[in-house]
């Protein structure tokens, strides 16, 4: 594999983990708030659906992207009201509404079905688009991948810079302690939960609009749940979901990599490799952060024990705890 | 700031909570706010906090009224209360658990006034430490600082030296004297008489949701308060301590070590009496509780062994039984009723209904249960559910170790509880249970055994035993004297 | 008895907004939407052949559900179903090739069947492993092995299994017919299927109403660390409940591949195990409502075929039903809840 050809390969995994970007981030501002959206796969697929859909009546990529943030808000809306108000569980309701959602995009979306859309354009970046090597990673893509490349810093630094951002993660831990400092808990987590929502609608756009045009039936069907596995994966921490994002978008381009090579190895085995992988890290991570395992890591050297801790950081404590006000 | 509160009333279904309350809490004082378990300090100060909404009834500050409801109206209104167990977020600094609600000033400005109160107050924290690393009592300082910092009038604290140790107490009272020279009011829950006339200026005792009588200012005599929190009822007298015998211990311990998160415990040689209620005093997180782990079989020691009448103890040993303070998460199964918790315990293939129905109509009646057989457990109250728990004990049980007997239980069932618990120690039963509250420890135990920071005393007899010297050892003074 | 009627009522409520919300989805594709509920309804019912189709869809939606209701009693979202049912599928396949000639059919269907069973059991042991182990939420590691299994079935089916030549998603070369399971005549219902269901769901129901294993498993269900306390393995528990849910997806696989498709086909589960959770999500481990709901399930699903022909109405939006029924059903009972308090 020559040079140039190494570049062209990262820059089509930033791009192609812009979708996986925005429902990661989706989903880790509506975790570290303390709620569980089980239902990302099917409001992304209907998101997408809703915003290929207007973007075709209205020959608008915007009003597109903006059709499927509501339709993403929506369904978080309604994940809330019936997690935080009417505090069934989470899981129960999140995965109904994942599987109504999904066939939803179906029979809403029969009528786009292998319609030829309008799709976001290519906006290279004037004067940094030619810059040797960078230009070719950075920015020589579309706005919804550099959008894609900047939301993370900006969510790193609301959550861990400001005074909301310190009360969104006061939610996710102690949800009591803020509501006795004064904080309208369940408002707070309703706010969180939809802003959430509208990140994973415009992940859903960011498929049927640009990555992979068009719409067709659960063509995007999986990757709701890959997004919530990297949140996992990544502890609920903005640069090591990041970070999950492009390693599952490497393992997916090393997968059809192999397939082009003359290796004996099957497609379908090839497909299937970066769940596996998926699974067994976070297997790894989960067990190094069990309490036993901490206990047992406590007789490692200092520094080696701020790396495992770095890599094994706990779930926000109250994740999937409905709130009570007295 | 003045609060003045007229015919306040709350009530939780059947019970009223606070029964038309009418007081006034004067600027520039400490308020003592007496009386049992359960006899309504707690529900009124959940009021003026706006944790509760008041059935009917004003409350005024400095004669305006005041609508109160949420935290949020309360913290305006200039009102903040500082939790038994304090209510904050353990992952986070002490800055950013300050800076984590409304009308806080901004964050630069945070850390001065943070340290500017704890030089003022004599409170030793840094703003950068995280919470989950400081003890109950530093805790509580942290919190005292927030409500400060939010600019909180009237401080409440509800029985704040439950669970600190007694150097930690004097700290608080020196600081709760310097806030209430500034002018601001402090109220202080407590069911203990010595520290009302130790700190107060007035006091108002409770008793069954009611005022008894009106607030009178200090000084009055603790006899005077006795009978006014208790009535005609005779206050708890200390049990007289049995002679249990040590020649066939139930629990013997031999070079046993075991942790708690980063404590260290051990080695360990012990040997627990047949027979004997043995209270565990200490603060949170000094061993005790992987200690009681140790001796019900839910854990292994990290060395050493435990042997139980002589044998070698295993994992689920059948004659041993522990009773959690979680009751509901840990000790019962709330959806379950009282007849499937009878079925649960029987080892048979297939289940018979109505041989459990009958045992468990015959339990209700046994321990006074208020409930029916098939009613789930959760909707008992927390007494009710802890003597479920006593009556699911079967009879060959002989060591029984609890945590917090009677946490969050009104004087009559905290009675009746442990007056079951004699009963089986006068059967022989070893009883060993751990309790925050000291009062109870010497109350019930007939054996105390102290640890602190993860050292155990010597298994010490409870008329061996003054109050002020245990407050004392569970902070650490004088430790040296009681080791083995 | 009040209470027992306004739950009911509540009930009644939910389901007919439901029906209220699917009748105006309906309204977007076609304006006959009473024909497009009976076809819904009753389109399953109207020829015996249908009958027999529909009945061919309960059957191992029966199975799934009755497994998932083992395993919710146990507190398990087992997610990972549909890949039991296609590691179930795949092993009784990898047994009927071994067929040779002459040979009677019955002692390859018990045994294609057992081993549909025990790939389905190790399956489902490994989610509960993964959770218990390595502190995976079933919810992924179910699904995780989900692509993995449906990963296996395609490469046998594109690669080892293909058929001599062309390899195609339609599936494996057929098995001889002599191994196809017995079908009532002018029918393509193997009529051993719904009679294997049948008979699960009334030992599963015994078993898990009647004996102490079953009180013990509901009981680590709801309270984990109390059900411990009082001496129940509680682990161990767990991992018999979900054991028992893979083996009977399993038995759904295995009779999928004997009864219906004849062949492996690459996605042996096709949703089913999927509906039955949301079937599962609907009783609530009350197992006595399970083979109501399938049917009723089935009957939405199999009539819901019929409707892009004669209305031109996308199937779909019988999933959609399935969705709002349970979805507006869990909303009224947590209603019924408050109500109470």
């Amino acid at each position: 594999m020559n040079s140039p050809q190494l570049v062209t390969d990262i820059a089509a995994i930033i791009a192609m983990s812009a979708p996986l970007v925005f429902a990661t981030m989706g989903i880790y501002i509506t975790e570290r708030a303390g709620v569980i959206n089980l239902s990302v796969d099917g409001a992304m697929l209907l998101a997408g659906m809703a915003g290929f859909a207007v973007a075709l009546l209205t020959s608008s990529v915007v009003l597109g992207f903006l059709a499927a943030s509501v339709v993403g808000a929506l369904v978080a809306a309604l994940v809330a009201f019936l997690g935080i108000s009417l505090r069934l569980s989470q899981t129960a309701v999140g995965f109904v509404l994942a599987l109504l959602c999904t066939d939803l995009s179906s029979f809403l979306g029969n009528p786009y079905v292998q319609q030829t859309g309008p799709a976001v354009a290519a906006f290279p970046v004037p004067g940094l688009r030619d810059l040797p090597v960078l230009g070719r990673l950075f920015f020589q893509h579309d706005m919804v991948i550099y959008t894609s490349m900047v939301i993370v810093p900006l969510i790193a630094w609301w959550v861990y810079r400001t005074r909301s951002g310190l009360i969104l993660r006061g939610l996710g831990e102690r949800p009591e302690a803020l509501f006795a400092r004064g904080v309208d808990v369940i408002r707070a987590r309703y706010m969180a939960v939809i802003l959430g929502g509208v990140l994973i609608g415009i992940a859903g756009a960011a498929y049927t609009l640009d990555l992979k045009q068009g719409w067709t039936y659960r063509h995007i069907a999986g990757t709701g749940w890959i997004a919530l596995a990297i949140v996992i994966f990544g502890a609920w921490r903005p640069w090591r979901v990041l970070f999950g994002c492009y390693l599952f978008a490497l393992l997916q381009t090393l997968a059809s990599r192999l397939q082009d090579n003359t290796w004996q190895i099957p497609t379908q085995v090839l497909q299937v490799a970066p769940f596996v992988i998926m699974i067994v890290v976070l297997a790894v991570v989960n067990t190094l952060g069990s309490a036993e395992m901490q206990t047992r890591l406590q007789r490692l050297p200092t520094g080696l024990q701020r790396i495992l801790r770095y890599i094994t950081s706990p779930a926000p404590a109250a994740l999937g705890q409905p709130f009570e006000q007295q | 700031m003045h609060v003045s509160i007229r015919n306040l009333h709350k009530s939780f279904g059947a019970v009223h909570a606070n029964n038309d309350i009418c007081v006034d809490f004067a600027a520039g004082q400490i308020h003592g706010i007496l009386g049992e378990n359960g006899a309504g300090k707690s529900t009124l100060m959940k009021l003026l906090s706006g944790v509760y909404r008041p059935d009917s009834g004003t409350i005024c500050i400095n004669d305006t009224p005041v609508q109160l409801g949420t935290p949020r109206r309360a913290i305006e209104a200039g009102i903040g209360m500082v939790a038994q167990d304090p209510v904050d977020v353990p992952v986070f600094t002490v800055r950013d658990n300050i800076a984590c609600g409304i009308h806080m000033p901004a964050t630069r400005d945070l850390h001065d006034q943070i340290t500017t109160w704890c030089t003022r107050l004599g409170f030793q924290f840094a703003p950068e430490t995280v919470i989950r690393t400081l003890t109950v009592g530093q805790r509580q300082q942290v919190e005292i600082v927030r409500l400060l910092i939010a600019g909180s009038d009237v401080l409440i604290l509800d029985e704040p030296t439950t669970g600190i140790t007694a150097t930690q107490i004097h700290a608080l009272f020196a600081a709760l004297r310097t806030i209430v020279a500034t002018g601001k009011t402090v109220l202080f829950v407590t069911h203990k008489l010595d520290e009302v006339v130790a700190l107060c200026d007035t006091v108002t005792v409770f008793r069954a949701g009611s005022m008894v009588g009106l607030q009178r200012n200090m000084p009055i005599t603790q006899s005077e308060m006795l009978e006014a929190m208790f009535g005609a009822m005779t206050p708890p007298q200390y049990a007289s301590a049995v002679v249990a015998t040590l020649e066939s211990p139930r629990w013997t311990l031999r070079n046993v070590e075991f942790h708690e998160q980063s404590l260290r415990v051990g080695p360990l040689s012990y040997q627990l009496p047949q027979g004997a209620i043995i209270g565990l005093a200490g603060l949170e997180g000094s061993g005790q509780r992987p200690f009681m782990q140790l001796l019900s079989g839910l854990r292994v020691p990290d060395a050493g062994t435990i042997y139980y009448d002589g044998a070698p103890f295993a994992y689920d040993h059948p004659d041993v039984v522990w009773l959690p303070a979680d009751r509901l998460n840990e000790g019962i199964i709330g959806d379950m009723s009282l007849t499937e918790h009878i079925r649960l315990l029987q080892d048979v293939l297939l289940n018979d209904g109505s041989t459990a129905t009958q045992k468990a109509t015959q339990l209700i009646a046994d321990y006074a249960i208020k409930a029916t057989p098939d009613m789930p457990l959760r909707q008992l109250s927390g007494g009710n559910q802890q003597r479920a728990m006593l009556a699911l004990i079967p009879q060959h049980v002989t060591g029984i170790v609890l945590e917090h007997p009677t946490r969050g239980l009104d004087a009559v069932s905290a009675l009746a509880i442990w007056q079951r618990l004699q009963e089986r120690r006068s059967r022989g039963t070893t009883v060993v249970f751990f309790s925050a509250d000291l009062d109870e420890v010497l109350q019930y135990a007939d054996f105390v055994l102290v640890f602190f920071a993860g050292q155990l005393s010597r298994i010490i007899p409870r008329n061996e035993m003054h109050e002020e010297q245990l407050a004392a050892l569970i902070g650490g003074v004088g430790f040296q004297e009681v080791l083995p | 008895m009040n209470v027992t009627i306004r739950s009911h009522m509540t009930t009644i409520v939910a389901l007919g907004t439901a029906l209220l919300v699917t009748a105006v989805l309906l309204l977007t594709s076609s304006s006959d939407v009473l024909h497009a509920f009976a076809i819904l309804f009753w389109g399953a019912l109207t020829s015996p052949s249908r009958i027999a189709d529909m009945v061919m869809l309960m059957s191992p939606l029966l199975l799934c559900a009755i497994g998932l209701s083992v395993s919710f009693s146990a507190g398990q979202y087992n997610l990972g179903i549909e890949g039991q049912m296609t590691v179930g599928g795949v092993a009784a396949m990898g047994l009927l090739r071994m067929y040779a000639e002459g040979q009677a059919p019955y002692l390859y269907w018990l045994f294609a069947i057992i081993a549909g069973m025990l790939m389905g059991l190790v399956w489902a042991l490994l989610v509960a492993a993964l959770k218990r182990y390595t502190h995976v939420s079933e919810i992924f590691a179910g699904l995780g092995l989900n692509f993995v299994a449906l990963g296996a079935s395609l490469y046998l089916v594109f690669g080892p299994w293909k058929r001599p030549g062309v390899a195609s998603m339609s599936g494996t070369e057929p098995l001889a017919d002599i191994l196809w399971l017995p079908t009532l005549t002018g029918t393509r219902l193997a009529w051993l299927t719904p009679i294997i269901a049948l008979v699960a769901l009334v030992v599963v129901w015994r078993i898990l109403r009647q004996s102490h294993w079953g009180l013990q498993v509901r009981a680590c269900g709801l309270s984990p660390l109390a059900s411990t306390r009082m001496g129940i393995p509680a682990t161990r528990r767990t991992f018999q409940a979900m054991a028992l849910c893979g083996a009977l997806a399993g038995l759904a696989g295995a009779l999928q591949i004997i009864g219906v498709y004849h062949a492996l086909v690459p996605n042996v589960a096709s949703g089913i195990g999927l509906m039955g959770l949301l079937v599962a999500l609907l009783v609530r481990a009350d197992i006595r409502f399970v083979p109501v709901v399938a049917f009723f399930f089935a009957i939405i699903t199999s009539g819901s075929i019929q409707l892009p022909l004669s209305l031109s109405i996308d199937s779909s939006i019988s999933g959609v039903l399935q969705g709002l029924i349970v979805l507006a059903v869990i909303v009224s009972r947590a209603l019924t809840k408050e109500g109470q308090s």
